[in-house]
């Protein structure tokens, strides 16, 4: 027994088939796409807390500015690596004493943002801040790095 | 608690001001609430906090470092935050207390004493 119904030869049946054909190429590439593309930034594979990174850059040196609210700055790691600036952290949630959490916006665990600076900087001279839930690490370029006027003798 | 957030505002100087809004979590305590809203940048001088009815806003200016040097890469929004929550009647609002931490308002929020349970005595 046939369970397709006979369609009528006036009905309209090619521009259903159309749909659904179209809706089955976007589901192919879908999966063809690697998972973490659409996430943008830091190519994690799933969003967490990314805090907002904003670097500025100088003659002789580059400031990374991060907003990390209600952090202690012990809890707070940056390293250089071959180039790379990496700030990490977390955020310990805290004890529960008889609360009852109604809603939660905040994010709580683990943070990570690295950023490859254009330029090689000095490891020895990197200096940071942090005040006001503001972190600014400052770092200066490596002395052949900076720009330098060449006199035509 | 619900939450209500309006974009622009009229405020006294005549032009409408934009904001964002911040991150908010609110915890339940014994005695009332516990609102954590994330301002980084601000100061406590930049925090305008006030009550109306049973409105609450809380308003953060920032004032951000001065850096120096030119923005090759930005991901921060430099607006100011505003924040509006509107609380149960049960709220005594004389009784809200502020305070900020590294860029982290906490605020607390007490119920009224004629709310809580209280015993009555058959005399």
């Amino acid at each position: 027994m046939n369970l397709i119904r006979y369609q009528a030869p006036d009905s309209t049946p090619w521009l259903a088939l159309d749909r659904w054909s179209s809706l089955r190429d976007e589901l192919n590439s879908f999966f063809d796409m690697p998972f973490w593309s659409s996430f943008g930034r830091t190519g994690q594979l799933f969003t967490g807390w990314s805090p907002a990174l904003d670097l500025y850059e100088s003659g002789d040196h580059f400031v990374a500015v991060v907003e990390l609210p209600g952090m202690r700055k012990q809890a707070i790691d940056i390293s250089l690596h071959d180039g790379m600036l990496t700030i990490s952290g977390e955020r310990k949630r805290e004890s529960n004493n008889g609360e009852t959490a109604l809603r939660t916006e905040r994010y709580v665990g683990a943070f990570r943002r690295s950023i490859t600076l254009p330029t090689r900087v000095d490891p020895s001279k990197v200096s940071a801040t942090y005040r006001d839930g503001i972190l600014k690490v400052t770092l200066p370029k490596a002395e052949e790095a900076k720009p330098k006027q060449i006199q035509v003798s | 608690m619900n939450t209500l957030t309006r974009e622009t505002r009229e405020t006294d100087r005549g032009q409408a001001e934009q904001f964002i809004t911040p991150a908010a979590s609110v915890t339940e305590i014994a005695d009332g609430y516990t609102l954590e809203i994330e301002m980084p940048g601000v100061k406590k001088d930049g925090l305008e906090i006030f009550v109306e009815n049973n409105e609450l806003t809380i308003i953060g200016r920032r004032s951000l470092p001065a850096v120096e040097g030119t923005l090759i890469h930005r991901e921060s929004v430099p607006e100011n935050f505003r924040r509006m929550f509107e609380f149960d009647p049960s709220i005594d609002a004389d009784k809200i207390s502020a305070k900020i931490d590294q860029g982290l308002v906490t605020l607390t929020l007490l119920k009224a004493e004629h709310v809580k349970p209280r015993k009555i005595t058959v005399s």
